[in-house]
C-alpha cells in the first residue's frame, strides 16, 4: 500500500508536545519528530525508548581498564622488568600505584571513544551523510512532526491531517513515499 | 519546562526568539568578515609564522640555540607547556563540570571555551615535542614493539603518564567538542546559499536531521562525555604536577602540587576565556548571550581559585620553615629574595593580590576591569610556572654548578609564536564555527531568557508564538471536516503498534 508521510509543523515546542500527547491518546502513532533542540519529556510520550549507549560506554571503559593492565604488566613486569633504583618490578602489584595515572587515563579513553564511534554509527551520523530533516527550518526555529499512513491504518490520511490541524500546528505538508 | 527563580538574573537579554538566536550566531559566519577580522588574523599569522620559523631554526640546529644551561635543564620550554596547559583547563571544566552541576550560563561560553582549550592543548604539546629536539622520533614516547629488542617506554614515570594524560586530554575534548559543534553545523548547513559552504558544513555536520532519538542519545552521550571528562581534566593536571612532585628537586618535591596545579590551571584557564570572550561578544555582536552576569559568574571563579592558588604559596612558605628541611627553606628564601625575586613577586602580586579584588562586586562587573585582570592573571600565571622550574633549578645541589637562566631569542619567538598561532586558530574558528551552542541556547530561552521570565505564569506556553516575529510565509492550513473525524477516531485503536502504545499510555499519565 502507498505509504504517505504527513509533515505537521509548529513553531513552539510546548505546543507540539502538546499536540503529540493528545494524538496519542486518541492512538496515532507519531513516528519522529524533528527538532532543533531537545525537547525535554517528548521520548516517552512518541515512545522513543532511553538509549542504551551510557552501559556500552561502561563496557567500553571497562576493556580500556583491562587493556591497560594487561599492556602494562606485559610491558613492565614480564617483558622487560624494569630495575629503577634497585626497586625491579617483579609483580604487577608492587607497582600498581606507579600504573594508576595510564591505567585511569586509557579507561576514559577507551570509554570516550567508544561512546562516541558508536554514537555516531547508531545514529547513521557520519560526515558526508545526506540531511533527512524534512525541511531546513526544523534547525532554526521549527518542529516537525512525523505522521505515516502505514503505520495509522485505522485512519485516513484525512483523518489523521484533521486531527493535527487541531493541535495548533503553523503548516502541513505530506509526501508519498514507494 | 523547568521554570527558574524570577531574581535571578536572565541569561539572555531582550526579546529573543529562536530565530533570532540563530540570526545572531549563524550572521557572522555568513556575512563577509570584518577587516579588522583580516588585520587581526593577518597579525596574528605573521607571529605565528616567526614562532614557525624559530622552530625550525631550532629543529635544524639544536637545543643548544635555548637558553638552557648544563644546570637548567628545563625553563621557558616546559613553562610554556605547563602554561598553556593550564590555559586549556578552563573550556573542559565550563562545559564538563558545569553540565554535571547544571549550570545554565556555562552554554553561552562552552564552545568558545572549549575551542580554546583545544587550541592551547596544541600549542602545550608542541613544546614537549621540539624539547625533543628530533621532532620525527616523537613516537618513540609510545609503548611501540621497536628495534632495541623488547625495550618499552617507562611506565613507573610521570612523563609518560603525562604523554597519556595529554593525548587523552586533547582526543576527548576535541571529540566531546565535535559533538555538540555537529548540530549547529547542521543549522548552518540549512541556511547556507552558497554550494561551497553548503557542500562544507554538510560534510561537517554528518547529516545530523535533529530527530527525537537522536537528541536523545545525544543529551546522554553529553553527559557521559561530561562524566568522563571531568576527573580527566583534574587528572590531567595533576599528571603535569607530578612531573615535577615526584622528582627529588627542593621546591618541586612538595604534596600539595596536584590540586595546586588544578586549581592554578582553572584560575589561567578562566582568566584566558575572559579576555578571548570580552573583545568577541563586542566584535560579534553577542553581548545578548554573553552579558556582564556572565562575566561576573567566571569572576567568581577566578576569585575562588585565585584564592586557592594563594593559599598554596602560602602554606607552602610555611611547610618550607616548618618541615625544618633547610633545603626546602633555602629554596623558598632564594625565590622570594635570591636573583628572580623579581619574579616571584611578580607572581605573588598578579596572582595573590589581584583576584582578591573581585570581592568588590562594582570591579567584578566591570568588564573594563575585568578584562585587565585577566590579562594580569595570565602574566602572573606565567610567572608562577617561571618561578618554580627556574627558581629550583638554578641553584644546584653542588655551589659550583649554580647558574642562571637568560632566554635567547629563539626562546622568546618560539613562545610568541606559540600566542600567534593560537589567535590564529582562535580567529579561524571564530570565523568559521558558531562560537555560541546555539542549539543549547535555545533550549534555555524559555527557563532563563529576559522576555520569557518576565511573563506572567500563565502565559508561558501561549505566548511564544505571540512574541516571534518571523514571518510565517505559509497560512495554517485551515480546511473544513476537520472536527467530526477527530471525534470518531479517538476511541479507536492501533493493533499494529500495541506495545507501543500501552508504553505510551503508561508514560502519559
Amino acid at each position: 500500500m502507498a505509504d504517505k508521510v504527513i509533515y505537521a509543523m509548529y513553531d513552539d515546542d510546548n505546543v507540539l508536545k502538546d499536540g503529540a500527547k493528545k494524538l496519542v491518546s486518541k492512538g496515532v502513532k507519531v513516528s519522529e519528530v524533528f527538532s532543533p533542540f531537545p525537547i525535554h519529556g517528548i521520548d516517552p510520550i512518541i515512545g522513543v525508548k532511553n538509549t542504551r549507549l551510557g552501559i556500552m560506554a561502561f563496557i567500553y571503559g571497562l576493556t580500556g581498564l583491562t587493556l591497560a593492565t594487561i599492556g602494562m604488566r606485559y610491558f613492565m613486569v614480564v617483558d622487560w622488568p624494569m630495575n629503577i633504583g634497585g626497586k625491579p618490578n617483579f609483580t604487577y602489584l608492587d607497582n600498581i600505584l606507579a600504573f594508576i595515572p595510564i591505567s585511569f587515563e586509557f579507561t576514559v579513553l577507551c570509554a570516550a571513544h567508544g561512546m562516541a564511534i558508536t554514537y555516531f554509527l547508531r545514529n547513521k551520523t557520519l560526515p558526508g551523510m545526506p540531511a533527512q530533516n524534512p525541511d531546513p527550518r526544523t534547525t532554526d526555529d521549527r518542529f516537525v512532526m512525523e505522521l505515516r499512513t502505514s503505520e495509522n491504518s485505522q485512519f485516513s490520511a484525512e483523518e489523521l491531517e484533521a486531527m493535527l490541524k487541531e493541535t495548533g500546528i503553523v503548516e502541513l505538508d505530506q509526501k508519498d513515499v514507494a | 519546562m523547568h521554570k527558574e527563580a524570577a531574581i535571578r538574573e536572565p541569561l539572555i537579554l531582550g526579546h529573543k526568539t529562536y530565530h533570532d538566536i540563530t540570526e545572531d550566531v549563524c550572521r557572522p559566519i555568513e556575512d563577509k568578515a570584518p577587516r579588522m577580522w583580516y588585520i587581526l588574523f593577518g597579525i596574528a599569522l605573521i607571529i605565528g609564522l616567526y614562532g614557525v620559523g624559530c622552530i625550525l631554526y631550532l629543529l635544524g640546529t639544536g637545543v643548544g640555540v635555548w637558553g638552557l644551561n648544563k644546570t637548567i635543564g628545563w625553563a621557558w620550554d616546559i613553562t610554556n607547556f605547563v602554561w598553556w596547559v593550564g590555559i586549556g583547563h578552563a573550556g573542559t571544566l565550563i562545559s564538563a563540570v558545569l553540565l554535571l552541576f547544571r549550570q545554565k550560563w556555562r552554554m553561552a561560553i562552552n564552545r568558545s571555551a572549549e575551542a580554546m582549550t583545544i587550541f592551547a592543548v596544541f600549542m602545550a604539546g608542541l613544546f614537549p615535542l621540539i624539547h625533543m629536539g628530533r621532532l620525527w622520533l616523537g613516537y618513540w614516547v609510545l609503548p611501540l614493539p621497536n628495534h632495541f629488542g623488547s625495550l618499552w617506554v617507562n611506565f613507573n614515570s610521570p612523563l609518560l603518564w603525562d604523554v597519556f594524560a595529554i593525548s587523552t586530554y586533547l582526543s576527548v575534548s576535541l571529540v566531546f567538542w565535535y559533538i555538540g559543534l555537529i548540530p549547529d553545523f547542521a543549522t548552518i548547513r540549512d541556511r547556507a546559499k552558497k554550494p561551497i559552504p553548503k557542500k562544507m558544513y554538510s560534510i561537517m555536520s554528518f547529516g545530523w536531521s535533529g530527530r527525537a532519538k537522536h537528541w536523545n542519545r545525544f543529551e546522554l552521550v553529553s553527559l557521559v562525555l561530561a562524566g568522563l571528562a571531568t576527573p580527566l581534566v583534574f587528572s590531567v593536571h595533576s599528571i603535569v604536577s607530578f612531573d615535577f612532585a615526584t622528582s627529588v628537586i627542593p621546591g618541586w618535591h612538595t604534596t600539595i602540587f596536584p590540586p595546586y596545579f588544578v586549581a592554578g590551571a582553572v584560575f589561567s584557564g578562566f582568566a584566558m576565556v575572559q579576555t578571548l570572550l570580552l573583545i568577541m561578544r563586542k566584535a560579534m555582536n553577542l553581548e545578548a548571550y554573553i552579558h556582564t552576569k556572565h562575566v561576573e559568574y567566571m569572576n567568581i571563579v577566578i576569585m575562588v581559585t585565585g584564592s586557592i592558588v594563594g593559599t598554596a604559596y602560602i602554606t607552602e612558605l610555611f611547610i618550607s620553615w616548618y618541615s625544618g628541611v633547610e633545603y626546602e627553606a633555602y629554596a623558598f628564601i632564594n625565590r622570594a629574595t635570591g636573583p628572580y625575586w623579581w619574579a616571584y613577586w611578580a607572581m605573588m602580586t598578579c596572582n595573590v593580590i589581584s583576584p582578591q579584588l573581585m570581592w568588590f562586586k562594582k570591579l567584578r562587573r566591570s568588564l573594563l576591569f575585568t578584562f585587565i585582570i585577566s590579562i594580569v592573571v595570565n602574566i602572573g600565571m606565567w610567572f608562577e610556572r617561571y618561578v618554580i622550574i627556574v627558581t629550583s633549578l638554578h641553584r644546584d645541589f653542588l655551589p659550583s654548578s649554580w647558574s642562571m637562566h637568560y632566554p635567547s631569542h629563539i626562546d622568546i619567538g618560539v613562545y610568541i609564536g606559540t600566542i600567534g598561532l593560537f589567535f590564529v586558530f582562535f580567529l579561524l574558528f571564530a570565523r568559521y564555527f558558531p562560537v555560541l551552542a546555539l542549539n543549547e541556547v535555545k533550549s534555555i530561552l524559555k527557563g532563563s531568557g529576559e522576555s520569557y521570565k518576565n511573563m506572567p505564569d500563565d502565559h508561558h506556553h501561549e505566548e511564544p508564538a505571540a512574541v516571534e516575529e518571523a514571518p510565517k510565509a505559509e497560512t495554517p492550513a485551515e480546511e473544513p471536516k476537520a472536527e467530526e473525524s477527530t471525534e470518531e477516531s479517538s476511541d479507536d485503536s492501533n493493533e499494529g503498534d500495541a506495545e507501543e502504545k500501552e508504553d505510551n499510555n503508561d508514560n502519559n499519565e
